[in-house]
């Protein structure tokens, strides 16, 4: 058996590097040995079970489940399933305590692992010095050195209460939030439409970002989602820009500053949102402090960007627009894009039988994983077919349906009496004029949705949000790495979305 | 229940510090503040179970009991039995471990007690401040600082 035992003193926060270290997907983003990580499955990184597949900077496999993650005692611990050297029964445990003189954090990594006797010595020596040693310098450096602001004497009260640290936003690599905001207007990049039109209209400019007024909140954007709303706005279909003017609906990041009176975030948190107005293509953005939601620990920026927006929609379009019920059948269009996989997987997830619609065997295969009970390529004669199999000749009880023109009529084909269709989108055309008439033909509920109408207070979004998080969290959805391109690539985004060339979610990076 | 927890670093190797501070007779040896210690009945004076009598530098006189002692964690726990502060169910720890990146000692100190509530905020500070904080201080400038 050889033991590693390492320990050192990091010059930030206990609440600093906990945040970094309870991210059991975080290594990728400051120790030198990872190149690649990720999730397995796409569980949150803070499940215990949760297994993160490595591949190290020299090209090697790796596989480590977390067994242990305690906040309150500041442990986790991990095994090691798979790796390219012979550290058998590896298991470790990274513990943290705080300095409460300094404000510093004292952090021991160690392990227990039965190598080969001719190896023991080297393997002991490449833990203790390229993993931990290594490790140690690396996330001090990530973290920047800012240091740690305070120290004093903590206590708590209470029956049985123990010490335990509040818990403080890291505020790493944004050094405008580790002193006191900046004041006033400042600059910054941004897409900027002077008339509706095609994909090109959208130009990179530099625009002034006024300080926030009272209720305000000034964000420091790292993530922008693209969604097909934007598209609309863009063309004027929708009319929610009058240019020249920025179109976006989405980002998550930090909160630069804040205004009079905001109470529910500080500068430092990272935050997203999903709501009109529009104007999210920008690196920094004033808006109402009440239309922004506090991440979750477990949900990073880029995967907020990608999800916020059609999480909520997909959680209204389930609950709150129709109140699907178990074993309601349901149609989902387009059901590998953005809105449409996670329609799948929550309709599924909720009990109801779904009958997916896509473009391509690729797409099919997706929806398949989401877990629908039937999946269709094209949306002609096959598809209502196949919608009356699955519902014993009833139809179906609610058809999602964000394609418009060219799956209209099908759709209300498929639908069983008093079935309801859900019109929330028109991706091929707009739809055109219908006979209310022809509805009483199945008693049939018609919804054409507004995302703005779900979200448009504070209250509305934080309710859309919670409900989107606990699915989430519940493991009712599983979020999907979006396709990244640089913000000032908007236009070629736009292209490629609605060439439909892209599967699920699309992300500009600041 | 109020709970006080204090930490620090020792510029010196942990088993260095342990030597000292392992000692349940040595509180003059490091601290400011205890002027004379004994260990009743002349037991030595890592017997669990034996008690401290000291007086500190303003007069008072406090009677401790030590609890556990264990050399292989390098923590000490013990209880108030006498004492001017007005606490009762007194259980302290004070515990060392080795930071191997430097050689040198993370240093906890921690107390649990009942108190009034409107002198629980007075008690935290004097325990954690002019105690706790105080002994490491002390200990920092034993080893060369």
């Amino acid at each position: 058996m050889a033991r590693v035992h390492e320990s050192t003193i990091i010059n930030a926060s206990i609440d600093a590097v906990w945040h970094v270290l309870r991210n059991f997907n975080s290594h990728v983003d400051w120790h030198p040995a990872i190149a690649t990580s990720q999730i397995e499955n796409g569980l949150p990184a803070d499940t215990v079970g949760a297994i993160r597949n490595f591949t190290l900077a020299d090209g090697g496999l790796l596989r480590e489940q977390l067994i242990k993650l305690d906040d309150e005692a500041h442990e986790l611990a991990y095994c090691l399933l798979e790796a390219p050297l012979p550290l058998n029964g590896y298991v470790a445990t990274i513990k943290l305590k705080p300095v409460t003189e300094t404000g510093q954090t004292f952090w021991t990594w160690e392990s227990t692992f039965s190598p080969p006797d001719h190896r023991k010595q080297e393997l002991v020596a490449l833990v203790a010095k390229d993993i931990y040693q290594a490790g140690f310098k690396a996330l001090e450096d990530y973290l920047g050195g800012s240091g740690p602001t305070h120290a004093s004497v903590h206590h708590q009260t209470g029956q049985g209460a123990s010490w335990s640290p509040s818990y403080e936003q890291i505020r790493r690599h944004d050094t405008s939030s580790a002193g006191p905001s900046a004041l006033g207007t400042l600059t910054t990049h941004a897409i900027v439409m002077d008339a509706h039109g095609g994909p090109d209209v959208l130009r990179p400019r530099q625009v002034e970002v006024p300080a926030p007024g009272p209720g305000q909140v000034r964000i420091r954007q790292s993530f922008i989602g693209v969604n097909y709303i934007d598209v609309y706005s863009r063309t004027g279909y929708f009319n929610l820009i009058d240019p020249p003017g920025i179109p976006g609906m989405e980002a998550a990041g930090t909160v630069e500053s804040v205004g009079e009176g905001v109470t529910h975030v500080q500068p430092g948190d990272a935050i997203a949102y999903a709501c009109a107005p529009v104007g999210a293509y920008t690196g920094l953005r004033t808006m109402e402090a009440e239309l922004v939601i506090r991440l979750p620990r477990w949900l990073d920026p880029r995967m907020a960007a990608a999800s916020l927006l059609k999480g909520v929609s997909a959680g209204f379009l389930l609950h709150d627009v129709h109140a699907l019920r178990r074993d309601d059948v349901a149609v989902v269009h387009a059901a590998a894009g953005g809105v449409g996989s996670m329609l799948v997987q929550w309709a599924s997830a909720l009990g109801a039988r779904v009958v997916a619609t896509v473009s391509t065997p690729q797409k099919a295969a997706i929806a398949e994983a989401h877990g629908a009970y039937a999946t269709v390529i094209g949306r002609g004669a096959d598809f209502v077919e196949t919608v009356m199999q699955v519902s014993n000749g009833r139809g179906a009880d609610v058809v999602y349906d964000a394609i418009g023109r060219d799956t209209f009529a099908q759709s209300f084909e498929a639908l069983a009496i008093r079935g309801h269709l859900v019109s929330f989108g028109q991706a091929s055309g707009a739809i055109g004029e219908w006979d209310i008439g022809h509805f009483a033909t199945k008693s049939a509920t018609l919804s054409r949705p507004n995302y703005a109408h779900y979200t448009q207070t504070g209250e509305m979004m934080e309710q859309q949000a919670a409900r989107f998080f606990k699915a989430v969290e519940e493991r009712m959805l599983t979020l999907a790495e979006p396709t990244l391109y640089d913000l000032g690539q908007a236009a070629e985004a736009h292209r490629d979305l609605e060439a439909r060339r892209t599967t699920g979610s699309i992300v500009l990076k600041v | 229940m109020t709970h006080v927890y204090v930490s620090s670093i020792i510029p010196a190797p942990a088993n260095t510090v342990w030597a000292l501070v392992r000692d349940f007779n040595a509180l003059p040896q490091w601290t400011p503040f205890v002027v004379e210690s004994r260990i009743e009945q002349n037991v030595p004076s890592d017997k669990v179970g034996c008690i401290r009598a000291f007086s500190l530098n303003d007069g008072g006189r406090i009677r401790e009991q030590l609890l556990a002692l264990s050399d292989y964690d390098m923590s000490c726990t013990y209880a108030i039995l006498e004492s001017p502060m007005g606490v009762e169910n007194y259980i302290a720890t004070l515990s060392l471990t080795p930071v191997t990146d430097g050689n040198v000692t993370f240093a906890e100190w921690q107390a649990r007690f009942d108190c009034p509530a409107d002198r629980e905020a007075e008690l935290i500070q004097q325990i954690g401040t002019h105690v706790f904080q105080a002994g490491f201080n002390a200990l920092k400038r034993h080893f060369g600082h």
